[in-house]
């Protein structure tokens, strides 16, 4: 029960939807950086949402499958292929033993989820599957895959190798996860203000709101560096640290934006100018360096009324994944 | 504060980070609505709750500090800053020794890297700006900026003025406890010998 990494990707790492609880010490939470994603990888797969799934960046690796699978992949879309043949995104597929999944062009998107119904056996750290590459601990062994890495998952508890039909590599399952929703409007960012937001000056609170940011390419799983109007403070002081969360938008010194991702550090001593609502966060996860960002203020209600019909929504496709896959194979 | 909070967890509450001067909280406001079914947004509920327990902790509420005592190496290669800062400070190095481990630090609070702690307050002859160029420091590695002092659980890239190693490790992630300093613990450094330091490890 297994697959293997033939060649690895640029950084394919084991995630889930993070560890929470050990921030006083240091240990961010990490975890998928498209948590909307990851979740309906896993509940198309026919898991539980916090299950762990394989994050991969363009160029992505190829995965051999050594054993028949229900599999799912979500997020940016690389064109995946098994064999020689196209494979669809936001859907269940069950792919025969002894192909191999690759990705041939970075289409949309940024990071991409596979998800394998039952789920990766790695062991827990504290209490989450994800990789915390820093620490070197969480997921597989700590570290991204590398050529040659035999990822085993858990015992089925669906049988679905009857689906499929003979000299065919796969089959894709009828139904699939409409998805356009969380990533309308692209660009548009929603934040709610930060601690330090009123000390910017009146000139650059308008040049936040009104001016698009660019993502610089020094962004990775730990932040997204802006570039745009450098914006300045009414005043100059140096800030204590304290501790900030994955959305977090910090003032630099030379004026730029930083906005914190899921492996960030826990405490930081620079302005929070602002919070990216977690709604927005699979949205962001998905843009890459050079595309712009358009910043929209929106308050405490908004933000958690768009997190609520997000899992809202998640709780009623994970009934209906659920229901579809034991229609199917009972 | 954050220790009435970490005994009176709720479902919802995902971190609490105390820092010098704050304590921040973070949260997963579908849990807390769908849980608590609050009147108001989840932010207001768990704003409340903060504020009942800012209200309700006082003095004898904090815990008893754990006061760690830690072996540090302030010689040759485990001091590669010592030096200079005794230098620019133009004091001697044994007095920078002294100095440093004369002091109960307070651990403040825990960031940067898993278990690295910020110590402080550090005696103001031996306050130093960071480095202007970060270099590549030792887990173990101790080191001095501003008024603050703190120790590299990991080999990290750091602008630090490295003045001594101890050689116990700070962060174990396959230790039942990967950290086992607790922000508002105390800790008092005595200096070791390399010979001792070897000996320790």
């Amino acid at each position: 029960m297994s697959l293997t990494i033939i060649k690895p990707g640029l950084c394919d790492s084991i995630q889930d939807a993070g560890r929470h609880g050990q921030a006083h010490l240091g240990i961010n939470a990490g975890g998928a950086m498209d948590p909307y994603a990851a979740g309906v990888a896993n509940l198309l797969a026919g898991n539980q949402r916090c299950e762990a799934v394989l994050e991969i960046h363009f160029p992505g690796p190829q995965i051999l499958f050594e054993q028949n699978a229900l599999i799912s992949i979500t997020g940016g879309d690389f064109t995946p292929f098994l064999n020689d043949e196209p494979l669809p995104l936001w859907k269940p597929i069950v792919v025969r033993r002894n192909t191999i999944l690759h990705f041939k062009r970075l289409q949309q998107g940024a990071r991409c989820y596979i998800a394998i119904h039952g789920g990766f056996n790695v062991q827990p750290w504290l209490g989450s599957y994800s990789t915390n590459l820093k620490a070197a601990a969480g997921g597989y062994e700590g570290r991204k895959l590398e050529k040659g890495d035999e990822l085993c998952f858990r015992e089925n508890t669906v049988y679905f190798a009857g689906l499929l039909r003979e000299g065919r590599d796969f089959q894709v399952l009828n139904w699939r996860v409409d998805m356009r929703r969380v990533y309308q409007d692209p660009h548009e960012i929603c934040f709610t203000t930060g601690h330090e937001f009123h000390e910017l000056c009146p000139n650059s609170q308008q040049d936040l709101l009104q001016n698009n940011f660019i993502i610089h390419p020094f962004s990775d799983r730990m932040g997204y560096r802006l570039k745009g109007v450098p914006l300045k403070r009414k005043h100059d002081y140096e800030l204590i640290s304290s501790g900030v969360s994955c959305g977090t938008m910090q003032l630099l010194p030379d004026g730029q934006l930083i906005v914190l991702m899921a492996d960030h550090q826990t405490t930081g001593g620079y302005p929070r100018i602002g919070h990216v609502v977690s709604a927005h966060l699979p949205k962001l996860a998905q843009l890459r360096p050079s595309d712009p960002i358009q910043f929209k203020h929106v308050d405490i209600q908004t933000a958690e009324d768009l997190l609520y019909s997000q899992q809202q929504e998640m709780v009623i496709l994970q009934r209906a994944c659920h229901d579809h896959l034991n229609e199917l194979v009972c | 504060m954050a220790a009435w909070f970490s005994q009176h967890a709720f479902d919802g509450l995902n971190n609490i980070i105390p820092a010098y001067s704050s304590l921040t909280v973070t949260f997963d406001p579908y849990l807390i609505k769908t849980t608590w079914q609050p009147a108001s947004t989840a932010f207001e509920w768990v704003k409340q709750k903060l504020e009942a327990a800012y209200n309700l902790s006082n003095e004898n509420s904090a815990m008893p500090a754990t006061l760690h005592r830690i072996p540090v190496c302030y010689e040759g290669e485990y001091a590669p800053d010592l030096e200079a800062l005794a230098l620019h400070l133009q004091i001697t190095t044994r007095e920078i020794i002294q100095l440093h481990s004369a002091v109960v630090y307070r651990v403040y609070m825990i960031g940067f890297l898993p278990g690295f702690a910020y110590l402080g307050t550090v005696d103001e002859r031996i306050a130093a700006p960071r480095k202007p160029q970060p270099a590549s420091v030792k887990a173990g590695s101790v080191g001095i900026a501003g008024k603050q002092t703190g120790i590299y659980p990991l080999n990290s890239p750091g602008g630090w003025n490295i003045i001594g190693r101890m050689p116990l490790k700070m962060f174990d992630p396959h230790a039942d406890q990967p950290v086992w300093m607790q922000p508002g613990d105390q800790i008092q450094f005595f200096p070791i010998t390399a010979r001792e330091f070897k000996s320790w490890q």
